[in-house]
């Protein structure tokens, strides 16, 4: 269960035959360097995002949890290094960001339905196509959220829920959520916890989630990145495979809390270190 | 007590006319000086209906709508322009600023001579000072558009282009609202003032002048309450569109 794993080899994208694709790393991140004017926050830093996992990035404050998937996601450029995925460049790909402050990542002047269309209306889809698309993401995730609402007319949750879906909508090969719940009240997270579950089983995308709440990143993931203190390294990649949907009842399962203690335990240490 | 409520608005306006009623009853003020309520607004009434005032009051309608307009159409896209570029904008800020700050009347003479005694030199002094203010807030409002909308746009692969359009336009809305209520406000001011001095024979300015050199108080009133009328108007009717086309602002 909780071992390190840190894939250091990986063949070129190109020679990867169809069965070892499948379990061939996803994104492959090497020599990975970030500094910001007073701080090196990333110095050579190695990892490899597994395929079709739900992985979460966990670590001390400030150590730069957000800034790896904003610069994996391409929002912030990278001092050194390489990020491929499945040897493309980001360019190549189809991807979804979900951002913390749902308020200020909607666009308030279009309908729900018309922010989660938006991405396709960027590919240039044509609009008779944009509508069934959106219909049919709203059918299969089950939603039922008037759409015809502008996003200041709808609760926190429901806005992230919208906005969950605009990066949903392009079908990407992986799903990037910046602490999407953290501006979300108790109630509604727990909401939105099965959501994304739901979401999840549904697409099975390769999905990495920035979680500032140890107890959430172990619940959801099926993998959690430990970093240390800045410059970050991988401290260890713990894995979880109890089977999604997960409930309030794998919150008492002793695996879970076995886990749950032994990140806390890594977290503490790295903490203390610093 | 609820159902009182609504009236709460037309309080300080029964005040106001108690108040003025009583002056001229108990003959506080020269009844020259300050006629009653009564003759002023039946002095608006009929210059309204059947006077010069009406087509005083059109004129004034007329000139300042084409000096915003005017300055709207100039300073909408250069204000798009500036704010689009942060760079850009300082560059030029020093200018804005300090033309902004320059009282457009003194620009009166300049401009009398370069457009003669007629509508140009109002239209265009008033146009001035409006695009300056214009400018300003919609370079703003497209400058401070929030960073995190413009990031979404880009992680879902829009250009620069569509950035600009989709986004830092409508985000710049509300801002150049503002622009546009305080640019028509300092337009109506300069046309006022214009009309007063330059060789001007029509116009709610004018009117208010020629009503004061004739010693006809209640016909400078009743051009004053024109006049307070029209900016009340004009700002009340930028809000309604500002409220219809800018649904989202402050939510």
């Amino acid at each position: 269960m909780a071992g390190a794993q840190l894939a250091a080899k990986v063949g070129p994208a190109g020679t990867l035959s169809d069965s070892s694709h499948r379990t061939a790393p996803h994104v492959t991140i090497r020599g990975l360097t970030k500094r910001f004017s007073d701080a090196t926050i990333y110095d050579n830093f190695d990892f490899d995002i597994p395929r079709g996992k739900l992985m979460s990035v966990f670590g001390p404050n400030g150590c730069g949890k957000s800034t790896l998937i904003n610069m994996i996601a391409g929002l912030f450029p990278v001092d050194a290094g390489e990020i491929l995925f499945d040897g493309q460049p980001l360019s190549s790909i189809k991807f979804g960001y979900v951002f913390q402050s749902y308020r200020e990542a909607m666009f308030p002047w279009l309908r729900a339905f018309d922010n989660i269309a938006y991405p396709l209306k960027v590919m240039g889809v044509p609009k008779a196509e944009r509508t069934v698309r959106v219909e049919k993401i709203v059918a299969n995730l089950n939603v039922k959220i008037d759409l015809n609402l502008y996003p200041y007319q709808m609760s926190g949750g429901q806005q992230q829920l919208v906005s969950i879906m605009r990066a949903l909508i392009v079908e990407p090969e992986i799903l990037f959520l910046d602490e999407p719940f953290s501006a979300l009240d108790y109630e509604m997270t727990l909401f939105m916890r099965e959501q994304l579950q739901r979401i999840f089983v549904e697409t099975a995308t390769t999905t990495v989630l920035v979680s500032h709440d140890l107890e959430e990143a172990v619940y959801l993931s099926d993998r959690i990145l430990l970093l240390s203190r800045r410059p970050a390294r991988a401290v260890e990649f713990v894995h979880y495979d109890a089977p999604h949907p997960r409930t309030l009842k794998t919150m008492s399962d002793p695996e879970f809390i076995s886990i749950k203690a032994h990140c806390l335990e890594i977290f503490q240490r790295e903490v203390r270190k610093g | 007590m609820k159902r009182f409520e609504v009236f709460l608005p037309v309080v300080g306006v029964a005040v106001l006319l108690t108040v003025w009623s009583l002056t001229v009853w108990a003959r506080v003020v020269d009844p020259v000086l300050l006629p009653s309520p009564i003759s002023t607004f039946r002095a608006m009434w009929i210059g309204m209906t059947s006077g010069k005032l009406g087509l005083d009051f059109i004129k004034t309608v007329e000139r300042t709508i084409y000096s915003t307009a005017i300055a709207a159409v100039i300073a909408l896209p250069l204000g798009i322009l500036l704010g689009s570029s942060e760079k850009v904008y300082r560059s030029v800020e020093f200018l804005i600023d300090f033309f902004r700050s320059t009282p457009a009347s003194a620009m009166f003479p300049l401009f009398l001579v370069l457009f003669g005694v007629g509508d140009r030199t109002k239209i265009s002094v008033a146009a001035f000072g409006a695009a300056l203010v214009i400018l300003f807030n919609v370079a703003y409002g497209v400058m401070n558009a929030r960073k995190t909308r413009i990031l979404a746009a880009k992680v879902m692969g829009a250009s620069r282009l569509r950035v600009l359009w989709d986004v830092m336009l409508l985000e710049s809305l509300p801002q150049t609202f503002v622009g546009l209520r305080n640019g028509v406000s300092l337009a109506l001011v300069i046309v006022v003032v214009a009309e007063m001095f330059i060789g001007s024979t029509d116009g709610l300015g004018q009117r208010v002048f020629e009503a004061q050199q004739l010693f006809d108080m209640p016909d400078m009133y009743a051009a004053i309450f024109a006049a307070g009328a029209l900016g009340y108007g004009l700002n009340l009717l930028f809000l309604t569109i500002e409220r219809r086309f800018v649904h989202w602002a402050g939510k």
